[in-house]
C-alpha cells in the first residue's frame, strides 16, 4: 500500500503519559511516541504487558485509565487535538468519531441490557442515527459478521450467547455508528484457536468492507501477520521500530522485534514434547480415572441432569506431565475438579496408585488430599491477600505435614528456593508481587503438601508470554527434581505441545485422542485434532486466507459445537463423517502404538489416507452448500 | 429456573416463619412468673394460683399449649388477652394501623430521598456533596437513635419551637394535619433509616462503577447520568432492594423507642406494655407480626433480586 496517497485520520505527535506514585514521583508510562493511521488502515501495536500499547491506543479515545495522566503530546483526529477536547466533544469523539473493542466482550458487555440496545445505544445516542435506523444498520453488521439467527440475537442478553459470538456483536456495537477509527485492544488474546480464526475472519472482511481504520493492540505477531497494515513495535512506552507489516515480519530490523517473533510457538509438531527419564517410573499410575461421567444437577442411574464429562478414561504416570486441551466448555476443568474430588463424579472411578478413591472430598483421608493437589487459574484470587507468602506456604506445611515452628520456617525457605524465589519473599504480601511471581507462590503452595500429581488448571493462560514461559520452565524443572506428575489444562495447543509427555484431546466431553505427545501430534490424527493443530496461526501474512480456502477447516471453524448424548460429538463438524453412523453410534476407540488412541468411525487406514488427501475430503463442502452458509473470506 | 428459586424462597420464609414461632413460644415460657402470678400478685396462694392456671389453661404440657397456640394463629385467632381479657386482635388492630401509618409516611419520605441522595454522591464520588453525605449518614449510624430523637425535641420543638414535642394523633385527620402532628417521629425516623439507605445506595453503584462494563460505556461516549441510571443502577439493584426491606422491617417492629420518646401507640410500644404485664398471647402475637414482617419483606426483596438478574430471569 502506498501510504503517501492517503489522508492522515490520526497523527500521534511525541504523546507522554505518566502515573504518579504515592509520594507524588512521576512515573512515565508513554515515553514521546509517534506514528501515524491513514484512511483505511489497520495499524498494530505490539508488545509485551507494560509495554504501553493499550495506554496509547485508549489516547486517541481521550481516555486513560484512572491514576495516568497525559502529561504532553498531541493526538491528532482529522487535525483537532483529542487530548484537549472539551469534556462535551470528548464524549463526541468516543464512540462517534472513535470506537473502542475490548480484549474480554463477556465483561465489557452490561449484563443487564439486551444486546441490541447495547449495540445501537452509542450511535442513537450521538444523533448519528434514529433507533429504526440504528436497528436496521445493527442487524446488516450481525449478517456481515456471520452471526448465526441474525434476526433474533439482538434480543438476547450477553450470558445467553456464547464467548465467540460476544466478541463480534463487540465489533458490531463498535462499528453502528459508523466511526473513523476503531480501537481494537486483544480482541482474540481470550479465545479458542479455532474462534480465534472465526473472529480475525470476521474482522477482517468488516474491516474491508467499512474501509475503516483500525488500531490493533496486541502481543501476538502471528495474529497481527493476518490483520495490520503498518506494525509499531513498542517496548517499555517507547517505540522500537515501526514500518510496513511485510518489512517488520520479513524483515525485522531490531533485536527487540526478533526477541518478539521467537516468543512466538512454533506450529506443534511431533518432537517438541518432553521426555521422561526412567528413574522414576512404577508399574501402576499415579493417579488414574476409569470409565467416568460426570457433570451438575441430580443423579439418576449415573447420569447427572446436565452431563459434562462422558466415559472418560484417562492415565497419569509417575512423573509425567499430561497435557489436557480442548475448546473452552469441553470439560477441561471439569476433569480436574473431579481428580481433586470438588466435583464427585457420577459413574466411573478415580484411582491414586490403584487404590481407589472415594469421589468427595470431604470423605477422602488426609494422606490421599495431600498426594492430589489443585493449583488455580488465577493467582490473584487463589492467595489470600491478607496472609503473607511465609503463612500461605506455612499452612499445608503445618495441616498436611506437621512441620511447625523454625523447621516450617526453613521449609517455608526451601520451597521459596524450589520455585526460584529468594527466602525474603516469605515476609511479603501477594499484593507486593508481580503476576509471574504470584503465580509461582500459588504452585509452591501446592508443592509445600509434598504431592504426588498438581492439577494445574490453565496456570499460564492469565501471564503473558514471557512469563508464562518461565512457568513452564519451572514446572518441568520441578518434575525433574521431585518426580511428581502434572496434569496440565490448556486451551492452548502450542503450550501443551511444548512441554507435555502426553497429550488428552477433549471435545464436548469425551477424550477423542490421547497418547505420547510426539504420537499424537503426527499423523494419523483425530479430525478434530487437526482441527485445532491447523488453526494455530502462523507468523507468516497470508496464512488466514490461505487456510480457509480448506474446506475441512470452512466446515470445522463455521460451526460451534454441539453436546451429544449419542454418536461422535464432533460429526457436525467434521469433514469425515458418515452419515448414519457417526451421528447414530459411539465411535469405538482404535489403538495405535504406545498406547496412542483415536476414537472415531473411521479406520486408521482411512484417517492416514485424508492426511494425504487433504483437499478431497470428503463431504464437508456439500454439507455447507445444503445449508447454503457462506464461508468465504 | 426463576420460578424454582422463587419458590424455594417462599418455602423457606414460610419455615423460618415456623421455627421463629417457636423459639418466641419457649422464649415466653421461660419468662419468670406467668399471668396467674400478675393477676393474684401478693395475695397468691398456691391453690389460688393453681385454680386460676387451671382456668387459663396454663397448666397444660407446654407443647400442648404450643400446638393449641399454633392452631389458633393461623385459624387467625390471636387469643385473648390474659391481663385485661379482650381480644388480642382488637388491642392489635388499631396499633398496628398507626405502626404502618408512621411506617408508610416514613418510607414515602426516606426512599426517595435515599436513592436520589446516594445516586447524587455516587455520580460526583469526591465532592463536596459526596463528602458531606458520607460523613452525616456515619455519624447518624454511629449515635443511637434515642439521642437523635431528643436532639430533634431539643432543637425543633424546645429551642425553635416549630414543632410540638410529641406525637399528636386523632381520628379523621387530613393528611396533612397527620404530617404535622407526626412531625417530630417522622424527622427522627427519616433521619435514622436515610443513612443507611443512602450508604449502601452509593457504595452498591460505586461498586459496580468499576466494572469493565462501565468503562465500556464511557469509552462509547454516554452521558454520565445515563451511565449511572441506565448500566449501573440496574446491576446494583439487589443490594439496594435488600437494605430497603430491612429498613422497612425495622420501621414496622424496631421503632418502640421513638414510638415511646414521643409516646405514639403503635405496636412496638403495645409490646413492651405486654411484657411488663406478662401478657403472654400478647407478646407472642406481637413477635410474630414483626417476625412476619420482617420474612415476608426480606421474601419480597429477595424475589426483587432474582427478578432483577437477567440470567435468571432468561436462561440461556
Amino acid at each position: 500500500m502506498n501510504e503517501q496517497n492517503l489522508e492522515k485520520l490520526l497523527e500521534v505527535k511525541d504523546l507522554r503519559i505518566s502515573a504518579y506514585n504515592d509520594e507524588k514521583q512521576e512515573i512515565q508510562i508513554v515515553k514521546g511516541v509517534t506514528f501515524d493511521i491513514h484512511k483505511g488502515q489497520v495499524v498494530a501495536l505490539i508488545g509485551e504487558s507494560g509495554s504501553g500499547k493499550t495506554t496509547i491506543s485508549l489516547a486517541s479515545l481521550s481516555y486513560t485509565k484512572p491514576g495516568l495522566e497525559f502529561t504532553g503530546g498531541q493526538v491528532l483526529l482529522n487535525g483537532e487535538d483529542v487530548l484537549t477536547a472539551a469534556p462535551l466533544r470528548q464524549r463526541q469523539i468516543r464512540g462517534a468519531n472513535v470506537a473502542y473493542l475490548a480484549q474480554s466482550a463477556a465483561a465489557t458487555f452490561n449484563p443487564a441490557i439486551t444486546i441490541n440496545e447495547q449495540v445501537t445505544e452509542s450511535a442513537v445516542l450521538h444523533g448519528i442515527l434514529s433507533q429504526e435506523q440504528a436497528n436496521e444498520r445493527a442487524l446488516e453488521l450481525y449478517h456481515a459478521l456471520e452471526l448465526p439467527n441474525p434476526d433474533r440475537i439482538g434480543y438476547r442478553y450477553p450470558h445467553q450467547v456464547s464467548g465467540g459470538q460476544l466478541q463480534r456483536l463487540m465489533a458490531a456495537m463498535a462499528l453502528c455508528g459508523n466511526p473513523d477509527l476503531m480501537v481494537l485492544d486483544e480482541p482474540t488474546t481470550a479465545l479458542d484457536v479455532t474462534t480465534q480464526i472465526e473472529v480475525l475472519k470476521a474482522f477482517k472482511k468488516v474491516i474491508r468492507e467499512e474501509n475503516s481504520a483500525a488500531i490493533y493492540v496486541t502481543h501476538d505477531l502471528a495474529v497481527v501477520a493476518q490483520i495490520a497494515d503498518h506494525i509499531v513495535v513498542l517496548y517499555s512506552g517507547e517505540i522500537m521500530e515501526q514500518g510496513s507489516a511485510d518489512k517488520i515480519i520479513n524483515h525485522p530490523g531490531h533485536a527487540y522485534t526478533r526477541r518478539l517473533m521467537d516468543a512466538v510457538r512454533p506450529k506443534p509438531a511431533a518432537g517438541m514434547g518432553g521426555t521422561v527419564g526412567a528413574e522414576f517410573d512404577r508399574d501402576v499410575p499415579a493417579l488414574s480415572v476409569e470409565q467416568m461421567t460426570a457433570g451438575y444437577g441430580g443423579i439418576v442411574n449415573g447420569e447427572p441432569a446436565i452431563p459434562i464429562l462422558r466415559d472418560v478414561s484417562v492415565e497419569v504416570n509417575n512423573a509425567h506431565v499430561v497435557g489436557v486441551i480442548g475448546e473452552s466448555g469441553c470439560g477441561k476443568s471439569t476433569l480436574a475438579r473431579v481428580m481433586a474430588g470438588i466435583l464427585p463424579q457420577a459413574s466411573g472411578k478415580v484411582k491414586l496408585e490403584d487404590e481407589e478413591l472415594q469421589g468427595s472430598l470431604n470423605d477422602r483421608k488426609l494422606e490421599e488430599l495431600q498426594k492430589i493437589q489443585f493449583v488455580f487459574q488465577m493467582a490473584d484470587t487463589a492467595l489470600n491477600p491478607k496472609q503473607t507468602v511465609g503463612q500461605i506456604l506455612g499452612r499445608p506445611l503445618e495441616f498436611y505435614r506437621g512441620i511447625k515452628g523454625k523447621e516450617k520456617r526453613a521449609k517455608v525457605a526451601e520451597i521459596l528456593q524450589m520455585v526460584e524465589l529468594p527466602p525474603e519473599f516469605a515476609s511479603r504480601y501477594p499484593m507486593e508481587l508481580s503476576g509471574g511471581q504470584k503465580q509461582r507462590v500459588n504452585m509452591a503452595r501446592s508443592l509445600a503438601a509434598d504431592p504426588e500429581v498438581l492439577l494445574c488448571d490453565e496456570v499460564t493462560s492469565a501471564l503473558d508470554s514471557i512469563v508464562g514461559a518461565n512457568v513452564i520452565k519451572l514446572l518441568t524443572n520441578l518434575r525433574d527434581k521431585t518426580g511428581a506428575s502434572f496434569v496440565f489444562i490448556s486451551h492452548d495447543l502450542s503450550t501443551v505441545a511444548s512441554f507435555a509427555d502426553e497429550i488428552v484431546v477433549l471435545y464436548a466431553g469425551r477424550v477423542v485422542e490421547q497418547g505420547p505427545t510426539d504420537e499424537v501430534l503426527e499423523p494419523p490424527f483425530h479430525p478434530y485434532t487437526r482441527l485445532l493443530i491447523s488453526s494455530v496461526p502462523e507468523l507468516r501474512i497470508g496464512w488466514l486466507e490461505d487456510t480457509m480456502q480448506k474446506r475441512e477447516m470452512a466446515v470445522g471453524i463455521a460451526r460451534g459445537v454441539e453436546i451429544t448424548a449419542v454418536g461422535c460429538p464432533f460429526y457436525n463438524r467434521c469433514p469425515m463423517g458418515i452419515d448414519a453412523t457417526c451421528d447414530k453410534e459411539h465411535p469405538p476407540i482404535r489403538e495405535l502404538e504406545n498406547g496412542h488412541q483415536i476414537t472415531c468411525h473411521r479406520t486408521v487406514e482411512e484417517l492416514t489416507e485424508a492426511e494425504r488427501e487433504t483437499q478431497q475430503i470428503l463431504r464437508g463442502y456439500e454439507k455447507l452448500v445444503d445449508e447454503s452458509m457462506k464461508v468465504v473470506v | 429456573m426463576m420460578l424454582q428459586m422463587t419458590l424455594r424462597r417462599i418455602w423457606v420464609g414460610v419455615a423460618t416463619m415456623f421455627v421463629v414461632s417457636v423459639i418466641v413460644f419457649i422464649m415466653t415460657s421461660i419468662l419468670p412468673g406467668d399471668v396467674a402470678q400478675i393477676v393474684l400478685g401478693q395475695s397468691a396462694t398456691p391453690e389460688t394460683l393453681a385454680a386460676l392456671r387451671a382456668e387459663l389453661g396454663l397448666d397444660m404440657p407446654a407443647y400442648l399449649r404450643y400446638l393449641e397456640w399454633l392452631g389458633d394463629m393461623l385459624t387467625g385467632d390471636l387469643g385473648t388477652s390474659k391481663a385485661g381479657g379482650a381480644a388480642i386482635s382488637d388491642l392489635i388492630g388499631g396499633r398496628f394501623g398507626n405502626t404502618m401509618v408512621l411506617a408508610g409516611l416514613v418510607a414515602g419520605i426516606s426512599i426517595p430521598i435515599s436513592i436520589l441522595l446516594g445516586l447524587w454522591a455516587a455520580m460526583h464520588p469526591g465532592s463536596w456533596l459526596d463528602r458531606t453525605v458520607t460523613f452525616g449518614t456515619l455519624a447518624t449510624i454511629s449515635v443511637p437513635e434515642f439521642f437523635v430523637a431528643t436532639l430533634m425535641v431539643l432543637i425543633l420543638a424546645v429551642n425553635l419551637q416549630w414543632l410540638p414535642s410529641t406525637a399528636l394523633l386523632r381520628d379523621e385527620m387530613t393528611f396533612f394535619e397527620l404530617l404535622g402532628g407526626l412531625a417530630m417521629p417522622i424527622i427522627t425516623l427519616v433521619i435514622v433509616v436515610s443513612a443507611q439507605m443512602i450508604r449502601m445506595t452509593r457504595a452498591g453503584i460505586l461498586n459496580v462503577m468499576n466494572s469493565p462494563y462501565i468503562e465500556m460505556a464511557i469509552l462509547k461516549g454516554i452521558p454520565r447520568g445515563r451511565i449511572i441510571l441506565r448500566h449501573a443502577l440496574f446491576n446494583a439493584i439487589g443490594p439496594i432492594v435488600n437494605v430497603i426491606a430491612l429498613n422497612l422491617a425495622y420501621l414496622v417492629s424496631g421503632v418502640v423507642i421513638v414510638e415511646t420518646i414521643f409516646s405514639y401507640p403503635g405496636l412496638a410500644k403495645l409490646m413492651i406494655d405486654g411484657v411488663q404485664t406478662r401478657d403472654l398471647p400478647l407478646v407472642q402475637a406481637c413477635a410474630m407480626i414483626f417476625c412476619g414482617a420482617y420474612v415476608i419483606l426480606i421474601l419480597i426483596a429477595d424475589i426483587g433480586s432474582i427478578v432483577s438478574n437477567p440470567r435468571l430471569r432468561h436462561p440461556k
